[in-house]
């Protein structure tokens, strides 16, 4: 089955450490793809693989059929892939307006002289972006609040004003890297209803990395598990949660979760 | 369309002072500056011509600091490969006497690519390390000027420039090159803020912000970078020929490392970012040691005072863009 993304055997390597080992994941169209792992399993590395931030030692990205390792980041984003930070990185000093413009930057083609002449093209440009950005504003709930710095949002308000700048990208694709780290209860409760609402109004797929389980197991169509850099676990929700080896990776194996260190004898003391 | 864009953020920067709308400022600040030269003088209208030549750098330079972020020091290269450009095609140093008008887009255009040169190297540096290569390559073209007797007559200097003409009228005294300053700023102006309120300035604002997550919103940092060095060196380069064509010769010890360091601090006495602010930072920066010249060996010291009391009470400048405004008040 050909996928909208298709990882294949990609390994990456810092210096002696194997961040991914031989990681393979297939995202399809208007698909929920959640990746979960414990800390420092390689979810991120795997997203800044995909997103050109690094370029894997071995393997092969393909998206839409065509390779994209080696391909700049800009270039990726181009072609549809946009993404979501862990830790927010939105432009601080700029209004949340401006922020989804920069989003909306490949959509767009005023150059220099279309910038000084402000020529009709460019006008047209100019008002069709503001209108989107003020539409995407308003899906993500942030409407006027146009000209608000971004940096004086309120956290919550921060994540969905980059999930509105990655849409602006217009991608086909769109990575979250752990949308609601840091949220309360009903803030991630909203947020998961909301990231459905992405897939089914804009039709677009969609890789989550999670660590609230609730929120992987509720929307996801297919959940991939990574543990030190190897992908141990791959499936529909259910199927996961009742998986040994995710247990494994999160908790410990039983007989460890068991077997206390020995009891320091009287010497020791 | 350009006054409603330069009265907008006029009108910002001094809001709470005057409650007539910006283009009237505008207007009236452009109509003041314009009857101007008969009622000062020569000399003062000689120092304001001056002030203006710095406006535009100063303009220029905003473009590559205060937009893109990018910390240059060497600013004072794309000036001198202006004024030499002139220079060269317009004097009797070679005989060739190309006309004023024909020669400021190819000056403008020889120092962009004097920018896009310097810039290929330093595209992957950042802050402390850019400033400190592009303060050795402003050093660099003024050693070659220095040098390279068979083209610039070293320092001895080049002499006899051609002075501008239209038709029969030629610029002489220094009431012309005040018009011809005067234009030059406002066109200068204008372009800056036409680029700062489009797709690119936001480019490059995003870039200045964050780098990566520029790049990862689909900003192609290298050609960016490259255009911010390209267009900010442009500005300096028709700076360069007014330069040239006004004095009339030029000398390698008009491009010294002062005129970078210059600029950069009345970018940042004026409030980077913002062009009221780079208008008034050349006033106080040039025209105020001008006015100094009464208090004679004192002169300096009490600039640096001014500096030093303006630092304390308005550290983002004298006119801080309105986003730079933001940022203060909100940190409040």
């Amino acid at each position: 089955m050909n996928g909208l993304l298709q990882i294949r055997n990609v390994t990456k390597r810092f210096g002696g450490l194997q961040a991914l080992t031989d990681v393979d994941l297939l995202v399809e169209e208007k698909m929920i793809a959640g990746l979960i792992g414990p800390n420092g399993a390689g979810k991120t590395t795997l997203f800044n693989a995909i997103s050109g931030v690094y370029a894997p030692e071995e393997g092969s990205i393909l998206f839409l059929g065509k390779e994209i390792i080696g391909k700049k980041r800009h270039q990726i984003t181009a072609i549809g892939i946009a993404r979501t930070f862990q830790n927010i990185r939105l432009f601080p000093n700029m209004s949340t307006a401006e922020n989804v413009l920069v989003g909306h930057h490949c959509q767009m083609h005023a150059g220099v002289w279309g910038a000084v002449t402000r020529n009709r093209k460019t006008l047209q440009e100019e008002t069709a972006a503001q209108r989107k950005a003020r539409e995407l504003l308003r899906f993500v709930g942030l409407e006027g609040r146009e000209d608000q710095l971004a940096k004086n949002l309120p956290y919550g308000d921060q994540r969905r004003l980059e999930i509105a700048r990655a849409l602006a990208v217009e991608p086909k694709l769109l990575l979250l890297d752990e949308p609601t780290a840091g949220m309360n209860p009903q803030e991630t409760l909203s947020l998961t209803r909301f990231v459905s609402r992405i897939r089914d109004e804009l039709g677009l797929s969609i890789l989550l990395i999670e660590h609230d389980m609730r929120v992987v197991m509720g929307i996801s169509d297919q959940v991939t598990v990574l543990d030190h850099g190897i992908k141990i676990s791959e499936g529909p929700p259910e199927v996961i949660q009742r998986d040994s080896k995710v247990i494994e990776a999160y908790l410990g194996r039983p007989s460890e979760r068991v077997r206390k260190r020995p009891l320091p004898s009287r010497q020791d003391l | 369309m350009m006054k409603n864009i330069l009265a907008e953020r006029l009108n910002r920067g001094w809001q709470g002072i005057l409650t007539m709308p910006g283009w009237l400022h505008l207007v009236l600040i452009i109509g003041f500056v314009t009857i101007l030269p008969p009622f000062i003088g020569n000399y003062w209208t000689h120092v304001l011509a001056y002030v203006g030549i710095y406006v535009m750098l100063g303009i220029g330079l905003n473009i590559v600091v205060g937009f893109a972020g990018l910390l240059d020091l060497g600013y004072v290269a794309f000036y001198a490969i202006g004024a030499y450009s002139y220079a060269f095609f317009a004097s009797p140093k070679f005989g060739i006497h190309i006309p004023f008008w024909v020669m400021v887009p190819a000056c403008a255009a020889f120092a962009a690519f004097g920018g896009a040169l310097l810039g290929i190297p330093v595209l992957r540096m950042r802050g402390d390390y850019l400033a400190i290569v592009t303060l050795g390559f402003g050093e660099i073209i003024r050693i070659l000027i220095n040098n390279l007797d068979a083209l610039t007559n070293g320092p001895q200097g080049l002499l006899r420039i051609d002075p501008p003409t239209i038709g029969t009228f030629k610029f002489t005294t220094p009431t012309h090159f005040y018009y011809l300053i005067l234009v030059g700023c406002l066109l200068s102006a204008f372009f800056a803020t036409r680029l700062n309120n489009s797709r690119i300035g936001r480019a490059w604002i995003a870039m200045r912000e964050d780098q990566d997550a520029a790049a990862l919103m689909g900003i192609d940092i290298l050609k960016y970078k490259l255009l911010a060095f390209a267009i900010g060196a442009s500005f300096a380069g028709v700076g360069g020929i007014i330069f040239a064509s006004k004095m009339g010769s030029i000398f390698p010890d008009d491009f010294s490392v002062m005129v970078s360091v210059n600029v950069v601090c009345l970018i940042i006495i004026g409030g980077v970012g913002s062009i009221p602010g780079v208008i008034l930072g050349a006033i106080v920066l040039i025209g105020i040691p001008e006015v100094l010249r009464a208090v004679a060996i004192y002169r300096l010291l009490a600039f640096g005072l001014l500096l030093v009391i303006m630092m304390i009470f308005r550290p983002m400048g004298i006119l801080p863009s309105a986003r730079r405004k933001l940022e203060l008040k909100k940190e409040d």
